[in-house]
């Protein structure tokens, strides 16, 4: 087995990176800021690998070639940022609607709408979740370092292949454009994923319906006569009809099972930083975790028993482990660059008795870990 | 007996079609199999992509590799499908509202790059699917449901635009001559770069009802004394123009390289410059 080595890259060269040593062949995108970097680097990387790179007229038609790609067998991705994002919800929809494994990075800026382009911040929380219309499962990951920006980047891959359907990979300015040294694995090192083949192509359906596997994806091109449609469709992925109501929610309930049934096991994924005793919980992702972190371990110099709970996997969030943790807890802090989204997710894990303080900062400036500090003495003053 | 285009090429279990009787939509897809018949395509290599409306409904009754995406983003798509596999044959159908109003940017910028797609419209002057509003090619003073006083927007000529635009194969026809149809989607399919044909069509129900043209047999039959050949056009004053639809090759070139092709030559100064 022969080793990787270490390096020193930024957030988005490791994205770009990770997207090419996971297979990713097929990047189309339209450069906007702070996500470009991404964008740059596979238009030099992807051809040397036989890849196609494609700058396109805009963010719709992005999403829409990534999807035609994956759908002939590319493992494809785009990159973004917030109007970026916005601008790719419906085709995101046709993706959920017709389970495509895609992988698509939205660095966020401060929005809304253009917003300040080179400034941080984290307010497409929300958005990740229920950006495009109807009723679907999101799966987004959350790193908060540049090393775990590219494992995650092959997480996405693996879990939007193994579960056929998009994967956002959702982080900040900072992240994005830092410096860090990390550890870049070996080819070998590293765990892909790729999807699974139909056994036969005789009488093949593109969907099934029935349980909470996941049909393996024919692909276009290859004999399978398949048939995609973003209307409701049945198994066979043409429309069903108005009247007929079971064929209309059973779609909608596999776009859940399939992703629920496997939550625990292969999908959720969060880091747990001193909570076992802590009275004090603070609740933060990304480069704001960081600063989270050294202010609970600046609490816990101060005799505060304070904890950090950092989901990994976004959404679906870890509502069950947070729980497990903040029984304990007389209080919780969330801290986050923006004017209050994460706080809305913690809140259903909370009960009246705990104390809920948030730090939010939405100025385009970072979260200091001395103001984190200050909320977790602050709410270290509650009493239960 | 089972070896009829229909059987071969059609889903029967999703007969009838959703269109109204007399729409032309029926025309332009039996044209497509046709062609494809004749030229004795290989099916498993080629993909339909389609947008919303009624004319891209015509995916949901064709036994091939079909993606039926959003409005006005069956380019897109088909696009990424080309990009990633350039041996498929890639054909797009589409609505004048889906490629030339919500999906006009996909369709300039296709023209541009010259990439092999078949991009066939179906237009029946009116979006049919919503109930008969004014589309991009709405002749001016016509009568549609958000015109009942007339339309006031200037309409857009699909030929002069996608030719001005780059596509190197570009043609008119009307169902009104289905076996010519069928003749230039041939050529259309046969073509090496962005192909596009603008079916010239009728839409009996809403456009025809709204505007008094009669019944669809009357409607098909107005279609007689108002289509020019481009040959005979080209004898013709613009004031005997006025009023006529010109079919016909309008562009049928080679000078420019197709875009998967410029994009092989992409990856291979790509690895020289790797080897350098
Ligand atoms: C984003 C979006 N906007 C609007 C619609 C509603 N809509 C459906 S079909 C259509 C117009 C279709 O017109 P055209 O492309 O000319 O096709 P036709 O139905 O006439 O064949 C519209 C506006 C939609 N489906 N999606």
């Amino acid at each position: 087995m022969t080793m990787g080595s270490y390096r020193i890259m930024t957030g988005n060269e490791a994205c770009a990176r990770a997207a090419i040593a996971s297979g990713m062949r097929f990047f189309a995108g339209y450069p906007i800021t702070p996500a470009t970097e991404i964008a740059e680097l596979c238009s030099e990387l992807l051809p040397k690998e036989d890849g196609v790179y494609m700058q396109m007229e805009d963010e719709l038609a992005s999403i829409g070639a990534i999807i035609g790609a994956s759908a002939t067998g590319k493992k494809a991705m785009t990159a973004t940022s917030g109007p970026g994002f916005s601008l790719m919800q419906e085709n995101l929809g046709w993706a959920y609607i017709n389970e495509i494994p895609l992988v698509i990075v939205d660095v966020m800026r401060k929005g809304p709408s253009g917003g300040s382009a080179t400034l941080p911040a984290q307010a497409d929380i929300m958005q990740t979740k229920w950006g495009t219309h109807g009723d679907f499962r999101a799966l987004v990951l959350t790193p908060n370092s540049v090393e775990e920006i590219y494992t995650e980047t092959v997480r996405a891959f693996n879990l939007a292949e193994k579960f056929r359907q998009p994967v956002i990979l959702l982080y900040d300015a900072v992240l994005a454009h830092m410096s860090e040294k990390i550890y870049v694995p070996d080819k070998d090192e590293i765990e892909v994923i790729d999807r699974a083949k139909p056994a036969s192509k005789e009488g093949y359906n593109p969907f099934r319906y029935s349980d909470s596997s996941v049909q393996p994806l024919g692909h276009f091109g290859e004999g399978y006569n398949i048939h995609m449609s973003g209307l409701t469709h049945d198994e066979t992925g043409f429309p069903v009809s108005n009247q007929d109501t079971t064929g209309l929610e059973i779609l909608i309930h596999h776009l859940f099972d399939k992703i629920d049934d496997h939550y625990d096991d292969e999908i959720k994924k969060y880091e747990a930083y001193l909570c076992d005793d802590a009275d004090v919980l603070v609740v933060s992702i990304g480069i704001t975790s960081r600063s989270a972190k050294s202010a609970v371990k600046k609490a816990r110099a101060m005799g505060i028993k304070a904890g950090l709970f950092r989901p990994i996997t976004m959404w679906p969030f870890p509502h069950k482990d947070l729980s497990r943790y903040d029984i304990h807890t007389k209080a919780i802090v969330t801290a986050e660059m923006n004017n209050g989204q994460l706080n809305q997710v913690v809140i259903e894990d909370i009960d009246r008795n705990q104390k809920l303080v948030m730090k939010n900062l939405y100025d385009g400036n970072q979260i200091r870990d001395i103001d984190i500090l200050n909320s977790i003495i602050e709410a270290n003053k509650y009493e239960k | 007996m089972k070896n009829n285009i229909y059987d071969k090429y059609l889903v029967e279990e999703k007969m009838p079609t959703m269109w109204c009787p007399g729409c032309g939509n029926g025309i332009v897809l039996q044209s497509i199999i046709r062609a494809i018949d004749e030229m004795d395509l290989d099916p498993e290599k080629i993909v339909f992509v389609s947008g919303i409306g009624c004319s891209s409904r015509a995916v949901n009754y064709l036994k091939f590799d079909c993606m039926h995406t959003n409005h006005g983003r069956a380019i897109a798509f088909a696009t990424g499908i080309k990009m990633a596999n350039p041996e498929l044959k890639v054909i797009v159908l589409t609505g004048d509202g889906d490629c030339a109003s919500i999906g006009g940017n996909h369709l300039i910028h296709a023209c541009r790059r010259n990439i092999d797609l078949t991009v066939i419209c179906m237009n029946n002057s009116n979006y049919g699917m919503t109930g008969g509003q004014y589309s991009p090619t709405t002749p001016l003073n016509s009568f549609t449901k958000t015109s009942v006083y007339g339309s006031y927007e200037p309409p857009f000529d699909l030929c002069d635009l996608t030719k001005s635009a780059g596509a190197t194969y570009v043609a008119r026809c009307a169902t009104y001559l289905p076996v010519q149809m069928k003749d230039i989607i041939k050529k259309a399919l046969n073509h090496h770069g962005l192909s596009f044909v603008d079916c010239a069509s009728d839409c009996p129900s809403l456009y025809g009802r709204l505007n008094r043209l009669g019944d669809a047999g009357e409607m098909m039959l107005r279609w007689k004394d108002r289509l020019v050949s481009v040959t005979q056009s080209q004898k013709m004053s613009e004031e005997e123009l006025k009023d006529k639809v010109i079919w016909g090759e309008f562009v049928n070139k080679s000078d420019r390289m197709e875009y998967t092709d410029i994009y092989k030559e992409n990856i291979r100064r790509a690895k020289e410059a790797a080897h350098e």
